[in-house]
């Protein structure tokens, strides 16, 4: 019998695919599902990732989430301050995976605020890094919540971090040098490499549709012929997940934490 | 030289429409006493300068700013700040909303007395177009490619709280991240720094103490000792942020006369009556550290 697992579960073997073929880079997962994806990669497909404690320091192997015994001892390689993530970012030899507010069809993303920008309806965090990680280094988006409110018609409110957009484009700049990788949603994997950058289904998480995907999505997507099933966690990634998130704080993450496989029976 | 003074003495030397740097980074080691003492005093119309946490909603919420230059302004475990948030929504604030390494290299160019410095972060981005301000140039080399000349961010004065120093100014961060502050003390006309240990000079003369001091004494311009003086923020090692207090700070900005509930509460018309409310210097200390 098929082992059972959560969607959260799904999504974090999912979106930790995105740093296999990364070498030697800082790996930055934003929220708890993406840092447990960015710990899971460096465990196991990806050895030689690099990580913090998100703190001040790089650590040699991650540390498990949450509350952790008094004698733990964290595996410190180096101080990495933030002053010293910058140097890295700038450098471009780093991997984030964030989870934006807006994404467009351009794959522009929004952190800062929604609405009128003179008084908006909603303040958020700030543009924060996203400007300069997005012209500097890889970047992918982690998105609980697929819909047409993240997956916006348009531009987005706030253009925090650049993408595929000809028309913002600056002199001596290719769009080529845009390197967005993968997006990873409660419902599917995409990426952009569609036609000239538009958004492509790569995987349907099990028991959604592509139709499902396209009504919650605010711009046409490019569905290839051979999209497969995202596949299910193996028995090992399991297990490093757990040792990970002793407390399983990824099952706060998703509401009411659905199952990974949604399949009617 | 003696560089001790009080708070007061701090705030003496501040006056309204000054542009004024806050060192730490949201709730983590940011110069409260001295925010405080702003809140008390008549200042106003200042251009507010920080990784912003409660120092900026603080300011906010009391009316004290005209403009506020940041990448973000958070309480991490509080992804928003909450007066910030009511602030920026009732569009009265005049912002700089700048990516967080433009914001360093802006100290670096006012530290380093030039105009600007030269990156790519911005092309592309709604950062530019809500800052027409930020001028491009194009590279004189064979690239020819367009940057963005960062303008330098030069403050009037800087506010840092640091863990100790002593009264020539020399100071000491044991914490984990000196964040931007020894580039902001450098990019400041005049950097007051309160501190939590009022040391002897002797103190930093080993090398494991030494190599914690990120600025030269000559970029202290005055020292105040006041311990707990980052709380309700972080001063690791020596104590964490205060989550129950930030949580009812937070609840009070959903609250019918929250701000001023809460000054009365807290704020008051002294650090003494501060420190008072939130249990004493020996409360603040025990302060757990956070698990990131």
């Amino acid at each position: 019998m098929a082992q059972e697992y959560t969607l959260a579960e799904l999504m974090i073997c999912a979106a930790s695919e995105a740093w296999r073929n990364d070498g030697e880079v800082l790996a930055t997962g934003i929220g708890t599902l993406p840092r447990l994806a960015a710990s899971l990669s460096m465990l196991s497909t990806n050895p030689d990732l690099m990580m913090t404690d998100s703190e001040a320091f790089l650590l040699s192997a991650p540390n498990p989430i949450g509350p952790r015994a008094a004698d733990f001892k964290p595996a410190y390689e180096t101080w990495m301050g933030f002053s010293r993530i910058f140097d890295n970012v700038w450098g471009g030899k780093r991997h984030a995976m964030v989870g934006p507010t807006q994404i467009d069809r351009f794959g522009q993303a929004n952190i800062s605020c929604i609405g009128d920008y003179a008084k908006p309806k909603a303040m958020m965090l700030g543009v924060r890094g996203f400007p300069g990680n997005s012209i500097s280094h890889a970047n992918s988006f982690f998105v609980p919540g697929h819909n047409t409110r993240v997956f916006k018609d348009g531009e987005c409110d706030v253009v925090a971090s650049i993408g595929y957009n000809p028309a913002r484009l600056a002199k001596g700049y290719s769009l080529d040098e845009v390197d967005i990788r993968l997006v990873i949603t409660d419902l599917c994997v995409m990426d952009f490499g569609g036609p000239e950058h538009q958004i492509r289904l790569r995987s349907l998480h099990p028991g959604i549709t592509v139709e499902q995907v396209q009504q919650n999505t605010g711009f046409p997507v490019f569905v290839p012929e051979d999209v497969i099933t995202t596949p299910a966690p193996t028995a090992e990634q399991l297990e490093i997940i757990r040792r990970m998130d002793p407390h399983n704080l990824r099952a706060r993450e998703l509401k009411d934490n659905p199952p990974g496989d949604r399949t009617a029976r | 030289m003696n560089k001790l003074m009080s708070a007061g003495d701090v705030i003496g030397q501040l006056a309204s429409g000054m542009t004024i740097g806050i060192g730490g980074w949201g709730p983590r080691r940011k110069p409260m006493a001295l925010v405080r003492e702003i809140l008390r005093s008549d200042l106003k119309d200042l251009t507010v300068v920080a990784y912003g946490g409660a120092d900026v909603g603080m300011l906010c919420a009391a009316g004290k700013v005209r403009k506020v230059v940041f990448a973000f302004v958070s309480l991490d475990f509080i992804p928003l700040e909450p007066y910030f948030r009511l602030a920026r929504q009732k569009g009265e604030l005049e912002i700089m909303e700048i990516d967080e390494g433009m914001y360093l290299l802006g100290l670096r160019a006012a530290a380093m007395r030039v105009p600007f410095l030269p990156t790519k972060i911005g092309l592309g981005t709604d950062v530019l177009r809500h800052n027409p301000q930020i001028k491009t140039i194009v590279s004189p080399y064979a690239d020819g490619r367009e940057l963005v000349a960062m303008p330098a961010l030069e403050l009037d004065a800087a506010l840092i709280h640091v863990d100790r120093a002593d009264a020539r100014g020399v100071c000491q961060i044991k914490g984990p991240d000196h964040y931007m502050d020894d580039v902001m003390a450098r990019a400041a006309s005049k950097t007051y720094v309160s501190c939590d240990e009022l040391v002897e000079a002797s103190f930093f003369a080993s090398p494991e103490e030494a190599r914690y001091v990120f600025w030269e004494r000559s970029e202290t311009t005055g020292v105040v000792h006041i311990p707990g003086g980052a709380h309700p923020s972080s001063c690791s090692p020596l104590y964490g942020f205060d989550v129950p207090h930030f949580k009812e700070y937070q609840a009070s900005a959903g609250q019918e006369n929250g701000w001023s509930d809460y000054v009365q509460k807290y704020v008051g018309d002294s650090e003494a009556y501060y420190q008072q409310q939130v249990g004493g210097v020996e409360a603040i200390r025990k302060l757990p550290l956070p698990t990131y």
